[in-house]
């Protein structure tokens, strides 16, 4: 009796540590983020305002002038947020149907060989380093289109969202039951339209889920824009043109002593973009879900 | 057992999921139209599988095999077009399954949707209104027609389904298990609605519920390890099997 009573204890005991344990890891592992989110935070929260929205990138003359007078650096991001955003929407617009289409090829076909070799290529580039992404959308289209462009840049963009919206359709479509699949069937639906009407809607808030995550994983890539958007240093609107982006702006105001106040507003703007996203996916897996 | 009008026909109907096995083994038997025929025997026995060739369900699946014939009105659906068939053929799967991003109204409709089937407005309300009667569901859920489907309780669930297919017209309805997601209340309205159904459509229902099979069906079949041992009028299966398993089943003394 006492043997036993001593045993629960014990085992209480252990519980107790070991949840305390995890408690401390998980806080360990919070740090980093906090650290992150801080120091962006309290650096670029100065530099938000209206006009760094709305406004290009100064020049550095300008810059210049502003650093000497001890003056607030003006201007802003305007132009890497226009070129993030239609590079971003081109890449999506594409990437989206392809990746819908592709995922649910896989989800329906897995044990054939033609979906086994596609399944591999899709994690082979998800593993591929954005810099080589980029070197190649370089030789395929920068080179044969005679000059950097959106289009370019959105190619990349594209190439690399690709395999998160395979995937998440994959395993949002591989986890349906089967039973609702066999009930359109049943009804005499032929494929397609069982897939269009009743597969698809029922894994809508995992493949939105996925694409959200997709835009928020590869809105940050700096690489792959090197070699093929270039950048520029005003508001532009053509596609065919170089354009810039907000991670390649934060490269460049790296590389301007007299611009290096602006990193902490644009970085601060990517960190704000990249997390509501990420919640907004949060937000719809559990809506979907429950 | 007399058979007057024959609608659908197994013959030596065989169904295998893996080379070793077969599921189903040689089931000959014929269903005559307009009557409630049900499948029992032990679980494991293969009637979910044979009721499923019907549908020809096993298309989606390359491992599964189906040799012999299983005729509708005498055509082999074997050898037709699966789509062709199954808008025949209806099915009720065991657990209820609205489409759960649809309203009652569009899961009623669905199998028009998934036809291609394009429907007048007038047309779509006249056949929501009337399916749903015909399964009693219409009073409940009148004013609620734009929820989704889910939102209703199991049994208005299985109404729903039921009525989904019925909206095809189908010639046979293959039932598995319709019931047995569900209370008894629930269940004693699928039964009184299944058998208000067979003035229209034929029904082969698989019941592991011996009272059930007593109070709805005309017929019985007792299938065992694949085999379909008996096939006869209800009331003689009941009272006077021939099979020493059957008889064993229908007593208790086999699982
Ligand atoms: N998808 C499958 N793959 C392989 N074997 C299967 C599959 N489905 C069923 N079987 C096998 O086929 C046999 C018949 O199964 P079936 O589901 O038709 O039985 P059942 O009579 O409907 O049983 P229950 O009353 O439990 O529903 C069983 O031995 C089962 O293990
Ligand atoms: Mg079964």
């Amino acid at each position: 009796m006492i043997m036993n009573d001593m045993k629960i204890l014990q085992r209480l005991y252990t519980d107790k540590i070991f949840k305390i344990a995890v408690c401390l890891f998980a806080a360990l592992t919070a740090i980093p983020l906090f650290a992150i989110l801080g120091e962006v935070l309290i650096k670029g929260y100065s530099q938000l305002s209206w006009s760094f929205f709305t406004e290009p990138t100064p020049t550095a003359y300008k810059a210049m002038q502003a650093v000497a007078a001890g003056e607030p650096i003006p201007g802003g991001i305007a132009n890497g947020i226009i070129g993030s955003v239609i590079m971003l929407g081109m890449a999506t617009v594409v990437a989206v149907p392809i990746g819908i289409l592709c995922g649910v090829y896989l989800a329906e076909n897995s044990k054939k060989r033609f979906a086994i070799i596609v399944s591999y290529i899709t994690d082979l580039l998800q593993g591929t380093p954005s810099v080589i992404i980029g070197i190649i959308t370089y030789v395929w289209v920068v080179v044969p289109m005679k000059g950097y462009s959106a289009i370019a840049g959105s190619v990349a963009l594209f190439i690399m969202m690709l395999p998160l919206i395979i995937r998440s359709t994959e395993e949002t479509v591989k986890i349906l039951p089967a039973s609702l699949k066999e009930a359109g069937l049943a009804l005499g639906g032929n494929n397609a339209r069982v897939t269009l009407k009743v597969i698809l809607p029922s894994a809508f808030g995992g493949i939105f889920t996925g694409i959200l995550l997709a835009v928020s994983r590869v809105i940050g890539e700096t690489a792959p824009l090197m070699f093929t958007a270039l950048g520029c240093s005003f508001i532009r609107w053509d596609i065919d043109k170089p354009i810039s982006a907000v991670p390649l702006l934060i490269w460049e105001f790296f590389n301007d002593p007299n611009l290096q106040e602006l990193i902490w507003g644009a970085s601060l703007f990517l960190l704000i973009f990249v997390l509501s996203l990420n919640l907004t996916a949060k937000y719809f897996a559990k809506k979907w879900n429950s | 057992m007399e058979l007057v009008n024959p609608i659908l026909e197994f013959k030596k109907t065989c169904v295998s999921y893996s080379k070793q096995t077969m599921a189903v083994k040689y089931v000959s038997a014929a269903i005559e139209r307009n009557t409630i025929t049900a499948i029992m025997g032990p679980s494991g026995c293969g009637k979910s599988t044979l009721l499923r060739a019907a549908n020809l369900m096993h298309a989606l699946y390359p491992n599964i095999r189906v040799d012999g014939e299983i005729l509708l009105n005498g055509q082999n659906i074997l050898s037709m077009e699966p789509i062709e068939v199954r808008r025949k053929i209806g099915m009720v799967f065991q657990r209820p399954t609205p489409f759960p991003t649809m309203s009652i109204y569009d899961n009623v409709l669905a199998g028009y949707s998934l036809n291609g089937i394009r429907l007048s407005k007038s047309e779509r309300n006249e056949i929501v209104e009337k399916c749903l009667r015909n399964v009693a569901l219409w009073d409940e859920v009148k004013d609620v027609l734009n929820k989704k489907g889910t939102f209703l309780s199991g049994g208005q669930q299985q109404r729903l389904c039921i009525a989904r297919a019925l909206a095809m017209k189908p010639e046979v309805l293959l039932m598995d298990e319709p019931t047995s997601a569900l209370d008894p209340i629930a269940t004693k309205h699928i039964e009184d609605l299944i058998l208000e159904l067979q003035k229209d459509v034929t029904i082969l229902i698989v019941t592991h519920n011996m009272g059930q099979a007593k109070r709805i069906s005309s017929r019985s079949m007792f299938m065992y390890l694949g085999d379909l041992v008996e096939y006869d009028d209800t009331e003689k299966m009941f009272s006077n099997p021939t099979d020493e398993r059957t008889r064993a089943y229908l007593t208790g003394k086999m699982g």
